[in-house]
């Protein structure tokens, strides 16, 4: 068992691209002028010669990463979500994913838990957004030692990936040392029978955390980390619809367009079963510490027991 | 140049128009306007200017080139066939189902499109980024992009204008193609775009002002490019939308129309007539 880990997935993201910056040569990454805050900052300070700024101008980035790609390189451009996959969506459709050009898109600071800085840059679009263009990868890692393989993971596969960061602090749920990481496979974390909490980034704790604290109830709740949203682990989504009957997501973005909605799609079509979607509903945020903003939008452990346990009648 | 080194290039050019004017005819859709008034700038590139093998069209070490107007690619399809990436006869399946020519270029299906663009604004920076990845190899490959000059009322080409003088990318040669027309009008009534020379001085580059279709300017604009050093180039290049074509010349209506069976009768005489005293002389 590797030690707990509490650490931001932004932080996770620097140290990993960082560390495997001397086996793939070919990785270069870009910044938007918040190399501090999406912590490409690490990358900088250990290869400058890799690192280059592009200043306030997400759209051009995009299409300097899908130049870089296309002469050989394995750019890695990263901003604020709300920037890189919301600013700069047509750049990324048009200049990255048509091409299928071997860029990964890094949208940090994703979610409500940006926290003070408030509704213009706590993005809850970046999965809907990213979903909708064909053959892309989204990824979103659910702790420290889940980011450092999926960045891994990213570098080793060819063509374009979103790879959504968090600014808060979490701790490590993906300790064990069986762990293993592969692009399209979710991870049972727990196993149950009454029902299965789908959940993705920051609420893959806050799921655990539910189950745990619900097992001493006598609730026995699976919990699967969906890292990868697209493309969407259909078969462990259907293996826990057959075997447990009712199902809940949980994510930190809309529940227009994100984890619960890919759920959704699979279910409906292939083996309608009930569903609770938690997430933020349709609505803009605002400021306030994150912890306390992901309360208020329900976005926690003790907010999916409240749903498990009414889904349950309990 | 001598004078049959021009000629050739003058046929080359007149064979690139003659394939853009098929292409957009058979696809009874499509942009001839702007691909005539670059055909020059795109014949000197590709029968002069640039390191390419149509034999080996993703060789890591040639010159690149984007169509940031990437809605004149029947221009650059017809450059591409004349150079002998594929036939001229592809020309005819333009725009069609299951063509190799798509409407606005893709990297993916066309041998020797070195990017995808259409959405304008975006070629440019993506060149940037070839002129870049050249840099950062120490690769001596040299990259080139034509844009439109309403294309440039795009803001993220002035983000890519920073940003290549900011990287110092002297291997960037950026050419405005300067008809003077864009879909609503003229540019200077639509967006107001100039003056473009000086926009482009003051964002760092070494800027010429010619006439896109003379090959003796565009020869010399194209060598003192090489010698540029520490900032990109930039040609702006005067030309006439619709060039050769009579009823197209300066003609907003012809950006994005195709002729009918007898406006392209039409046409293609008057490429033929230009042909011939080519030929002739």
């Amino acid at each position: 068992m590797a030690e707990m880990v509490k650490l931001a997935t932004r932080e996770s993201f620097g140290k990993a691209i960082a560390a495997f910056a001397d086996q793939y040569p070919d990785v270069v990454v870009l910044d938007a002028d918040l190399a501090a805050a999406t912590k490409t900052g690490i990358f900088k300070k250990a290869h400058p010669e890799r690192f280059i700024d592009c200043g306030i101008a997400e759209c051009n980035m995009i299409g300097i990463a899908a130049g870089l790609a296309a002469c050989g390189k394995i750019p890695f451009a990263a901003s604020f979500a709300m920037f890189s996959a919301g600013r700069a969506f047509e750049q990324v459709r048009n200049s990255v994913g048509y091409p299928h050009l071997n860029v990964k898109i890094v949208g940090s600071h994703a979610g409500i838990s940006v926290g003070e800085d408030g509704a213009t840059h706590q993005c809850c679009e970046d999965i809907g957004l990213m979903r909708t263009i064909p053959g892309m990868v989204i990824l979103n890692p659910a702790d420290h030692y889940e980011m450092m393989a999926a960045v891994k993971a990213a570098i080793e596969y060819k063509g374009p990936v979103y790879l959504r960061l968090g600014r808060l602090a979490v701790e490590s749920v993906n300790n064990n040392d069986d762990y293993k990481f592969e692009i399209g496979k979710g991870i049972t974390l727990r196993d149950g029978n009454d029902i299965t909490v789908i959940a993705t980034g920051l609420l893959v704790g806050e799921a655990v955390k539910a189950a745990d604290a619900l097992k001493a109830e006598g609730i026995s709740v699976r919990v699967i980390d969906m890292h990868t949203i697209k493309p969407l682990d259909k078969e462990l989504v259907l293996k826990a619809a057959k075997e447990t009957g009712k199902i809940i997501t949980a994510e930190e973005h809309n529940v227009i367009g994100g984890l619960g909605d890919a759920v959704a799609s699979v279910l409906a079509e292939e083996l309608p079963t009930p569903l609770i979607k938690i997430g933020v509903n349709d609505e803009f945020g605002y400021s306030g510490p994150a912890t306390e903003l992901l309360k208020e939008f329900g976005l926690c452990a003790s907010h999916i027991e409240e749903v498990v346990k009414k889904a349950l009648g309990k | 140049m001598n004078s049959s080194e021009k000629k050739s290039l003058q046929i080359s050019a007149c064979r690139i128009r003659m394939d853009a004017v098929t292409g957009v005819y058979h696809a009874k859709s499509g942009h001839p306007g702007g691909s005539l008034s670059a055909a020059d700038l795109l014949a000197y590139l590709y029968f002069k200017e640039m390191k390419v093998d149509p034999k080996n069209p993703k060789d890591p070490d040639r010159d690149r080139f984007v169509l940031s107007k990437g809605h004149c690619c029947p221009g650059l399809y017809g450059a591409l066939a004349e150079r002998g990436y594929f036939s001229p006869e592809e020309m005819k399946t333009l725009r069609h189902i299951g063509s190799m020519l798509q409407g606005h270029p893709n990297m993916n299906d066309t041998p020797g499109v070195d990017m995808s663009t259409g959405s304008l604004g975006q070629g440019v920076s993506a060149a940037c980024g070839m002129a870049l990845a050249g840099k950062l190899d120490q690769k001596d490959y040299r990259v080139y992009t034509i844009l439109g000059d309403g294309e440039i009322e795009e803001g993220q080409v002035w983000e890519a204008a920073m940003f290549a003088a900011h990287k110092k990318l002297d291997n960037l040669c950026l050419i405005v193609d300067n008809n003077g027309l864009q879909i609503d009008g003229p540019v200077e009534e639509v967006g107001g775009p100039g003056p473009i020379d000086e926009k482009l001085r003051a964002f760092g580059f070494d800027v010429q002002v010619i006439d896109g279709h003379d090959f003796d300017a565009i020869e010399a604009a194209f060598a003192h490019a090489r010698t540029v050093k520490g900032k990109p180039s930039a040609i702006v290049a005067k030309t006439v939308k619709g060039k050769d074509v009579s009823f197209m010349e300066n003609q907003v209506g012809w950006h994005g129309t195709a002729p009918n069976a007898e406006q392209y009768e039409t046409a293609m005489n008057d490429l033929n007539k230009v042909l011939a005293g080519l030929e002739a002389e």
